[in-house]
């Protein structure tokens, strides 16, 4: 598999939902749940215009945190992850661009490519931007509880 | 108007409290947001959340943290629904051992409150920003698209030509069973009144955007609300207003056609009327809908209008009381659709001045509004048939009964729900579409008839 501990990659693909913490204007923490997806290397998420404030934070400032820690969104699984990292916003072409991440986006949520088929109900939600995230950094915690102290690992050379 | 649900710090801590666990929030010295769960427990009078200090993490206490409960029902096959999220700020501090995080501001979303594609129309000035910020980073225009069939479809909202092709092609059918039929006339008269319509239509997003009845409006549906190709930055409003000009000169030029063809007084009495209704529906002065005639308006237009137009274009120029009466129950139909579609529109429409029937009146008066309208449409297809106006084949219609009843029953519990109303206007729209279809089958008997066996008794006179 990738760079991050497997039990963090597991995780990342059992998870409906994640929470993603931006740092807003006001370098205060915003945070988004959304869905999660890896491709064995980024961490990918992905935001209509619609919703797209979390966009313009990011291109302020790209550093970002996920949260793996809802065990409803995890498959039962109690274990829990944090992964800070930098993020890049990708929309060369929010009409289509977003489209590679499909398939991934589909094994998670099923409805979506019937939803897809039906753009002209709401075109707007398909005009879509792409948050690739690099991890830098895992907290781990096996027991899900925050009275443990995580297992820290640096990810492609942070420190 | 918020573009997306906000929430004072109390209520955000009264709906933190309902989430079994929490997500603390905050921003490193190192610069990265660090979010980790942890159980608070939750006190809404107080406004504080408190919670065991996370093991092992440096917690910045000089600045806000946020606290996040968020929530999701998997649905195997499906994705997941039931989704809602709430974030309380504020400070934390170490008052006895634990921490504590006083609220002091919170945001949310909860769909059950307001719907996704409610909370989606709250949404679209941010996604207009977006689009205009990305045009001026790349010095070109970034728009949002759709294929140009679907923009089409969208655009002219061409679905709804059944308003305008059943009454026509009941005017042309009425003058063939007179004994009165010209295909080429039949045919441009089709396509001329296709292009009122969606002229009208087009004409329709510019006016109620100019007049702000559609920036307004933020549930719409399927079936009201316009187009809202302008609001979604696919089509400019200049193109809008170009498009709307092109369809009714097209019109124009098909009307002059016909008045060369198979002109007479009636027909140019009829095109001026129909041209007026339809650009006074909302263009000023007259704006008709804006008074509460739209109903009016549009069951003049897509009745008697529609109907006798093409039955005069057959006829070259006489008129009979057997299309006027024909035209009727079409008339009364028509007008329920858009009845219907303005009651989700409604307190949009209230906010732009848009005084429709719906904004108006009473629940219960728009209800009885539509059983009295429904049963007069029956009444007059029975009447006329009594009187001899209508064939007795035209009694078909009341096979629709029970599809106005589903109508009927669905009204009242979804009124207040735009989008569970939805599949009451689909119902609503496809009465007029049968009770339509089932007089041009009635009069396609009366056709048959007259071949096959002339002087069959088919009217009650």
């Amino acid at each position: 598999m990738g760079q991050l501990p497997d039990p963090v990659e597991e995780l990342l693909d059992l998870a409906l939902v994640g929470e993603l913490t931006v740092v807003g204007g006001d370098g205060r923490p915003i945070t988004y749940p959304l869905i999660p997806l890896y491709d064995g290397e980024r961490i990918y998420l992905t935001s209509s215009t619609l919703f797209s404030r979390k966009l313009e934070h990011i291109r302020a400032n790209p550093k970002v945190a996920l949260s793996l820690s809802d065990p409803v969104a995890l498959g039962g699984r109690t274990d829990r992850a944090t992964i800070q990292g930098d993020a890049e916003v990708i929309d060369e072409d929010p009409h289509g661009g977003w489209e590679r991440l499909l398939p991934i986006w589909e094994a998670k949520e099923p409805s979506i490519v019937a939803f897809l088929k039906q753009r002209v109900a709401l075109p707007l939600f398909f005009e879509r931007a792409l948050i690739a995230i690099t991890p830098r950094r895992v907290a781990y915690w096996g027991t899900g509880e925050a009275s443990e102290v995580p297992t820290v690992t640096a990810v492609g050379g942070a420190a | 108007m918020k573009r997306t649900p906000g929430l004072d710090a109390r209520a955000g801590m009264d709906r933190l409290a309902r989430y079994p666990f929490h997500v603390l929030s905050w921003v490193g010295d190192d610069g990265y947001p660090m979010n980790v769960a942890v159980a608070a427990a939750v006190d809404p009078e107080s406004l504080t959340a408190t919670f065991e200090s996370p093991a092992g993490l440096a917690l910045p206490m000089d600045r806000e943290f946020g606290l996040t409960g968020s929530h999701i029902r998997p649905q195997p096959g499906y994705g997941y629904d039931e989704r809602r999220h709430v974030t309380v700020w504020g400070r934390v501090t170490a008052p006895e051992g634990q921490l504590e995080l006083r609220g002091e501001r919170a945001w949310g979303w909860d769909e059950q409150e307001v719907p996704f594609f409610e909370y989606s129309e709250r949404s679209i000035g941010q996604s207009r920003r977006y689009f205009d910020a990305l045009s001026a980073e790349r010095g070109t225009p970034v728009k949002p698209r759709l294929s140009l069939g679907w923009l089409t479809l969208r655009a002219t909202r061409l679905p709804f030509l059944s308003a305008t092709i059943i009454p026509v092609l009941l005017g042309i059918v009425i003058a063939a069973s007179q004994g009165f039929f010209d295909l080429p006339s039949a045919l441009l008269t089709i396509i001329g009144a296709a292009f009122v319509q969606l002229g009208l239509n087009v004409a329709n997003d510019v006016f109620d955007t100019t007049q702000g009845a559609d920036d307004a409006n933020v549930t719409p549906t399927k079936y009201s609300g316009g187009s809202r190709v302008i609001q979604y930055g696919l089509v400019s409003f200049r193109r809008m207003v170009t498009i709307a000009v092109g369809f009714y000169a097209a019109a124009a030029v098909v009307g002059l056609v016909l008045l060369v063809l198979r002109g007479s007084p009636a027909l140019l009495a009829i095109g001026i009327v129909g041209f007026v209704v339809s650009i006074g529906y909302t263009a000023p002065p007259l704006k008709l809908v804006y008074r509460g005639l739209g109903e009016i308006a549009v069951a003049v237009g897509f009745g008697p209008l529609m109907l006798l137009g093409a039955y005069v274009v057959q006829t070259a120029g006489s008129i009979s009381w057997e299309p006027v009466v024909a035209s009727i129950p079409i008339a009364l139909l028509v007008a329920l659709i858009l009845y219907v579609n303005e009651i989700p529109d409604r307190r949009g429409d209230a906010r732009a001045g848009k005084r429709t029937l719906p904004v108006r009146f009473s629940r219960d008066a728009v209800l009885l509004g539509w059983d009295a309208t429904v049963v007069a449409a029956y009444a007059v297809v029975i009447g006329g048939v009594l009187a001899g106006f209508l064939p007795i084949t035209a009694l078909l219609v009341l096979l629709t009964i029970p599809i106005a009843r589903r109508v009927h029953d669905g009204l009242r519990p979804n009124y207040d729900s735009p989008y569970t109303l939805m599949a009451v206007m689909a119902v609503n729209i496809q009465l007029h579409l049968v009770v339509g279809l089932l007089l041009l089958a009635a009069y396609g008997v009366v056709l048959v008839a007259n071949a096959v066996s002339p002087g069959l008794p088919l009217f009650l006179r």
